[in-house]
């Protein structure tokens, strides 16, 4: 059946056998993968199906799973590992942006590296410390790594699917908190390309831009907004390297207005590449500052504090009312 | 072959000199020897080998020419024709030794050193100075002579090479890999994983140490409290230390450990204890930290020398083959100098070039903003 509707983590689990089953290059690594099916179940049962050879359950170190995984991309296989945790990532931090990221560029284009790197990240699950993070703009910094997320089940599936399929490492960023949420997957559609933002909703006074687990906070937002009659564009940005400038400059050449929203701490943050840069190509159509909403220079708080952290419906219609009021 | 073993055995030549059963002094380390820095032939228990008169010369050519396009490469750096160099000045019977142990679909895994194991892999050494010239990240592809980039990071690439051999495993190969890293390098965590990952998947690698004695200006006693082959033996795998300075030994250890790995019975550690005579770079002064008397001790046991000692009393070479390859030797080191001072520079938009195979949005806005700014020169000055 092509049209399912699926949690986003039963999509992602659909992909990888997807790509499993066409190609006997494609290998799942990672902690815990593999009987268990992933301490969020996105691998579950396909070791089972697969083997632990396509399957592979891996020593506890994140450094020696990244770097393996170059070796065997090396050999000819797409290894796609999972990094069990946002915050768990920085041992494999080297790997990435050393040796991963510049391999084909060192080899003057001689070597690839299909490489997906899953992360679930993110905050929203009231986890302990380290399970909450999204440190997307550390890896976007870096020349040679795409980095892509998810906010729907349909994308979740295709998207991966596309990831394997790039020679290029992508480094595939999950919203766990979104993971339980079921939307429609049609297996048999033909997706957009990888790096391109998709209008979620339209509107005409503003545009909301977010990718990831703040796309449903946008929308809400939007949804209320509407209520009190302002129209809000929402803007799924889908991936954050690259990211689809011109896709938001239509958008803010209609709208004028642009806020961007992101769990991650605003300072240094995507929403800063991207102010910097719509206002550079938008300056004579903005009728207001591009606004960032995010987290704070902060640690990620403790779970029962997660709630003030992390952008909610509330503060993104604050940051609306306060582009408006320009 | 086991780490008890090993650690069990004396030297030969020491057992008929010993006086005392001390403890082993650090010049004096337990390890596998073929050939004595006097250039005697000794036998060994559990690695012998049997080189014809021509294979032996061909090790010492090997040895020979290594070593002359490392001086000539120096001397480039000091003529300001390259920014760095990584000599490997005493080290070139570990490399020749270990390399010309291996089979071609064998991969090699190289720190940024391994300039005599990339000469018996046929790169050619002009190939590796584009990265020292800085017109490149490393000028050769992998693929052609399974000889992988040298990696500046320490210790990365063994994760690599582990990688590596577990897909060579999973391919069903008999092939092995081969991940090259120093004393050093042996304090990493990514070498510490790498052992893990590749005893746990049984991988088929040799992780072949040049313990030069010196990471920078920090010795080894700055990097581990027990001898370096002793590590394998809490990963699961088995250690062995050679004398790193006789090619002889050097040879028949790697084989013996990639034999190993060919026959299903995973990874090895080989820890060649050698000398780095030199500085570790260029820009680097090791009066600063090390005696000279410690250099003249080692170079009395000298890789070439001993070889040429052993060559001469058996009658395997007469001085038409010194002769011979010194007129090689010259003739390479000239072919080498034209070759870096001919090295054009990268053309300006090489910067842009291979960031991603698929492309980035990006990368082309960037490669177009640059050449439309480097345009309007051109078009000033008309």
């Amino acid at each position: 059946m092509p049209v399912q509707k699926l949690p986003l983590a039963k999509a992602i689990n659909e992909s990888l056998r997807t790509a499993l089953d066409t190609d006997p290059k494609v290998l799942i690594m990672g902690e815990d993968v593999g009987k268990l099916g992933g301490v969020f179940r996105v691998t579950d049962g396909l070791q089972k199906d697969f083997g632990e050879e396509r399957v592979i359950d891996t020593p506890l170190a994140e450094s020696g799973i990244v770097g393996t995984a170059i070796g065997l991309a090396l050999r000819g296989y797409r290894p796609v590992v999972e990094i069990q945790f946002d915050g768990f990532v920085f041992p494999a931090y080297d790997q990435i942006v050393t040796q991963l990221a510049k391999m084909h560029a060192r080899s003057l284009g001689k070597i690839k590296m299909p490489v997906v790197i899953r992360i679930p990240y993110g905050g929203g699950i009231g986890a302990v410390e380290h399970h909450s993070e999204s440190p997307e703009a550390l890896f976007a910094h870096v020349a040679g790594l795409k980095i892509v997320s998810p906010s729907n089940s349909s994308d979740a599936y295709w998207m991966m699917q596309q990831a394997i399929q790039s020679d290029d490492p992508v480094i595939f960023f999950e919203p766990k908190r979104r993971y339980w949420d079921k939307s429609e997957v049609d297996t048999e559609a033909i997706p957009g390309p990888l790096h391109t933002a998709r209008v979620v909703r339209e509107g005409s006074d503003i545009t909301l831009a977010a990718y990831g687990p703040m796309v449903k906070v946008c929308v809400e937002a939007a949804a209320a907004a509407a209520e009190e009659g302002k129209s809000l564009e929402v803007l799924d940005l889908r991936s954050m390297s690259p990211i689809d400038f011109d896709a938001i400059q239509t958008s803010v050449e209609k709208t004028r207005r642009l806020v961007v929203v992101h769990e991650a701490p605003v300072f240094y943050g995507s929403g800063a590449e991207i102010a910097a840069r719509i206002t550079e190509r938008c300056f004579y159509h903005l009728e207001a500052p591009v606004l960032r909403v995010g987290g704070f220079h902060a640690p990620y708080p403790p779970a029962r504090l997660e709630e003030e952290y992390l952008p909610g419906l509330d503060r993104v219609l604050d940051a609306v009312d306060r582009s408006l009021a320009y | 072959m086991t780490v008890e073993s090993t650690a069990a055995r004396k030297p030969r030549r020491s057992s008929t000199k010993r006086v005392s059963a001390k403890k082993p002094q650090r010049s004096e380390p337990e390890l596998v020897q073929l050939l004595t820095p006097e250039g005697e032939r000794v036998e060994h228990p559990d690695y012998s080998i049997d080189l014809t008169p021509d294979e032996l010369l061909g090790l010492y050519r090997d040895m020979v020419l290594t070593r002359r396009f490392d001086a000539e490469a120096t001397s480039l750096q000091r003529q300001g024709e390259l920014g760095l160099w990584a000599s490997l000045l005493g080290q070139e019977a570990a490399q020749i030794g270990s390399a010309r142990a291996l089979r071609d679909d064998d991969y090699v895994f190289p720190t940024y050193r391994e300039h005599g194991v990339a000469w018996c892999r046929g790169v050619d050494p002009t190939n590796l100075l584009g990265m020292f010239r800085g017109v490149n990240h490393g000028g050769w592809d992998p693929s052609t002579n399974n000889f992988h980039l040298y990696t500046i990071v320490i210790g990365s690439q063994t994760l690599h090479a582990t990688g590596y051999a577990m897909g060579v495993a999973k391919d069903g190969a008999d092939s092995a890999v081969v991940a090259y890293f120093g004393d050093g390098a042996s304090s990493q965590g990514d070498v510490a994983e790498s052992f893990t990952f590749s005893a746990v998947y049984n991988a088929p690698v040799v992780f072949f140490c040049q313990n030069n004695q010196w990471a920078i200006s920090e010795p080894t006693e700055r990097q581990t409290r027990v001898p370096l082959y002793q590590r394998a033996q809490g990963f699961g795998f088995p250690g062995v230390r050679v004398d790193g300075n006789d090619v002889l030994a050097c040879l028949a250890v790697t084989r013996d450990a990639l034999e190993r790995a060919r026959r299903g019975e995973g990874p090895t550690l080989v820890e060649a204890f050698t000398y780095r005579m030199g500085a570790h770079t260029t820009s680097d002064d090791p009066t600063k930290y090390r005696a000279d008397e410690e250099r003249e001790a080692w170079e009395a046991k000298d890789p070439i020398l001993r070889l040429r000692t052993y060559l001469e009393k058996e009658g395997f070479a007469d001085a038409a083959f010194f002769d011979g390859l010194e007129t090689e030797s010259e003739s390479l080191g000239r072919r080498v100098r034209e070759a870096v001072r001919a090295m054009p520079d990268p053309d300006q938009m090489a910067i842009f070039e291979n960031v991603y195979a698929d492309g980035h949005a990006l990368v082309d806005e960037e490669r177009a903003q640059f050449a439309a700014y480097q345009a309007s020169f051109a078009e000033e000055g008309k």
